[in-house]
C-alpha cells in the first residue's frame, strides 16, 4: 500500500489549494478528484472579488481572470435599480475551468500527485493512519495517509465515512442553476447584474455575470426549502426579458450551495474538513471559491504543525477551527443574521430600498458596518417603520 | 421507502448527495446511485434539486 503524508480528497479550489501548499512545504501528497476533467463541470458563477486576490495572493491572468468587474447592479422587482460603482476594479468573472487546471498544473510541478477519475469511496483508521480505497477508472487501488484533508465539496461524504456528521439541512442549503449564454445583450458588462424579489427568486438571486459583452452566466439560487425548482424560476426570467431570450444556451450548470449551517468543529482524528465539504461559503451571496481557499491555508498551517509533532489527534487538528473562526468564520456568522433580515423582505421593501438607499449605504451593509449601515438605513427609511423594525431586529 | 432520479433531468451535481440524512445517494461519475434499504422518504433531495429530477415513490 503506497503512502503519504496526507491524502486530499477532491480537486477544486480547496484541495488544489491545500495539495500546492502542503507540495511546497516539501510533503508527499495525493489529490484525488473523481471527475473525469479538473474544473469541469463547473458549478458556480465564477465571479471572484479583488479582496481575494489580495488575500489569497493570486495575480489575475488573462488566460482564466476573463472579465473585469467594476461593480454591481441591484434591481427591485420592478427593475428600478441601485448602482454600485467603484473608481477600479473591483473583481473578475474567471473561467474556472482554466483557473483550476493551472492551479492543477502548478501543483503537480510542485510535487503533489493529482488523479482524475479516482474516486475515494472507503476509509478505515488503522493504527494512525487512514487507509483509503480508491476506485481509479474501474481499478479499486489501496492508499495510506495519517491525514485526510476532506475537499469534496457539497456531496463530501469522506467526513461523513470519517465519523463526522457534515449533512447539510435543508434551510441551510440553497438550490442553484444556471445557464452559460451568448449572443444575449448585458445592460452593462463592467458590472454583475442582481435581481432579486418573492418572485424572482426565493431568499436568493438572478444574476447576471458577464464573461465579455454578449456572453454571461446568467442563473439563479434559492432557498432549498421552495416547492418550484429552480430551473423554473430561471426560465421563467429569461422568457421574461427577450434580451436574454434571443441567445443560445452554450452551457447548463446545477448545483447547491451550504449557506450557513458552519460547523462548529471541522475536524476529527486524523481528518480537517475544508470548503464547501465544511459549508464555509458566504451565506448571502453563496461564494465560496476565495473561502474554500484562505480556509485550505488555514488548515494546511494546522497539518505542518501536526506533522512536526507527529500528532493527528482530533485534540491536536482542533487548532484548526479557531484560527479559522478568528479569520472567517465569525465575519461569515455575523453575514449569516444579515441574511434572515434579507429573507424577511417583501416586494415592497426591495423597491422602497432601491428608490432610498444608495449604493454606498449598500457597500457598508456588505462589507460588516453593521452599525454604520444600521444608522445610515434608518434615517432614509424613517418613513417605513414596519422595514426598519425588520431591518434594526437583524443589524443591531 | 424509495426515491427515483430521473437520468434525463439530472445535471449530476450532487446537491441531493450533500443533504440525504442517511448517506443514501452517490454520484459516481455521470450516475446517481441510490440505496432504497438505506432511504427514509424524507424528501430532501426532492426538494433541493434544482432542476426537479429527483421523485419519492409512494
Ligand atoms: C450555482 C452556483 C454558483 C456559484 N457561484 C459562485 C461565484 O460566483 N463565486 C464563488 O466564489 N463561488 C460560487 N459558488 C460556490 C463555489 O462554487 C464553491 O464554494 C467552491 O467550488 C467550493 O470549492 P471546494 O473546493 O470546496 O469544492 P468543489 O469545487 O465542489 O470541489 C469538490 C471536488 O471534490 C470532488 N469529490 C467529491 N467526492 C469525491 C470523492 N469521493 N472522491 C474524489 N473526489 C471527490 C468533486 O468531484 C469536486 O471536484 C457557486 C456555487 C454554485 C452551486
Amino acid at each position: 500500500m503506497q503512502e503519504f503524508d496526507a491524502i486530499i480528497v477532491g480537486a477544486g479550489p480547496a484541495g488544489l489549494r491545500a495539495a500546492n501548499n502542503l507540495a511546497k512545504a516539501k510533503f508527499k501528497v495525493l489529490c484525488l478528484d473523481k471527475k473525469q476533467e479538473i474544473g469541469v463541470p463547473k458549478r458556480c458563477a465564477e465571479g471572484l472579488g479583488l479582496g481575494w486576490f489580495e488575500r489569497l495572493g493570486l495575480k489575475p491572468n488573462p488566460k482564466w481572470a476573463v472579465q473585469e468587474i467594476e461593480g454591481a447592479a441591484l434591481y427591485a422587482p420592478s427593475e428600478k435599480k441601485v448602482e454600485l460603482r467603484f473608481k477600479s476594479i473591483s473583481g473578475y468573472i474567471l473561467e474556472r475551468r482554466v483557473f483550476e487546471k493551472e492551479l492543477a498544473k502548478e501543483t503537480s510541478m510542485n510535487g503533489a500527485i493529482i488523479k482524475t477519475k479516482a474516486n475515494a469511496f472507503a476509509f478505515k483508521r488503522n493504527s494512525g493512519k487512514v487507509e483509503v480505497k480508491v476506485n481509479e477508472s474501474g481499478i479499486v487501488k489501496e492508499y495510506a495517509a495519517p491525514l485526510i484533508i476532506a475537499c469534496d465539496g457539497v456531496e463530501s461524504l469522506t467526513a461523513r465515512k470519517l465519523g463526522v456528521n457534515t449533512a447539510i439541512e435543508i434551510p441551510d442549503y440553497d438550490s442553484g442553476y444556471q445557464y452559460e449564454m451568448a449572443n444575449i445583450e448585458i445592460p452593462d458588462e463592467k458590472l454583475i447584474h442582481l435581481y432579486f424579489g418573492t418572485e424572482v427568486a426565493p431568499r436568493g438571486y438572478v444574476w447576471i455575470f458577464p464573461k465579455g459583452k454578449n456572453h454571461a452566466n446568467v442563473g439563479v439560487g434559492i432557498g432549498g426549502m421552495n416547492e418550484k425548482t429552480a430551473k423554473s424560476y430561471l426560465d421563467k426570467f429569461i422568457a421574461s426579458h427577450p434580451g436574454l431570450s434571443k441567445g443560445s444556451i452554450i452551457e447548463v450548470n446545477c448545483g447547491c450551495v451550504p449557506v450557513g449551517g458552519f460547523l462548529d468543529d471541522m475536524t476529527a482524528d486524523n481528518l480537517l474538513i475544508v470548503g464547501d465539504a465544511a459549508h464555509q461559503v458566504n451565506p448571502i451571496h453563496g461564494g465560496g471559491i476565495g473561502i474554500a481557499m484562505e480556509a485550505a491555508d488555514i488548515a494546511c498551517d494546522t497539518a505542518i504543525k501536526a506533522f512536526k509533532a507527529k500528532d493527528f489527534s482530533h485534540e491536536f487538528l482542533q487548532q484548526y477551527n479557531s484560527h479559522w473562526y478568528e479569520k472567517r468564520g465569525n465575519k461569515l456568522k455575523a453575514i449569516l443574521k444579515k441574511r434572515m433580515m434579507f429573507e424577511n423582505l417583501k416586494d415592497k421593501d426591495f423597491e422602497t430600498l432601491a428608490e432610498s438607499v444608495t449604493g454606498d449605504d449598500i457597500l457598508k451593509l456588505t462589507e460588516g458596518d453593521l452599525v454604520g449601515a444600521a444608522k445610515v438605513v434608518t434615517k432614509k427609511l424613517i418613513k417605513y417603520p414596519g422595514l426598519v423594525r425588520v431591518m434594526l431586529k437583524y443589524l443591531k | 421507502m424509495a426515491v427515483k432520479n430521473n437520468a434525463e433531468k439530472c445535471c449530476y451535481c450532487g446537491g441531493c448527495v450533500g443533504c440525504c440524512p442517511v448517506m443514501a445517494i452517490e454520484l459516481k461519475d455521470i450516475r446517481i446511485m441510490i440505496d432504497n434499504e438505506k432511504c427514509t422518504s424524507c424528501g430532501n433531495c426532492v426538494k433541493i434539486c434544482p432542476v426537479g429530477a429527483m421523485e419519492v415513490l409512494r
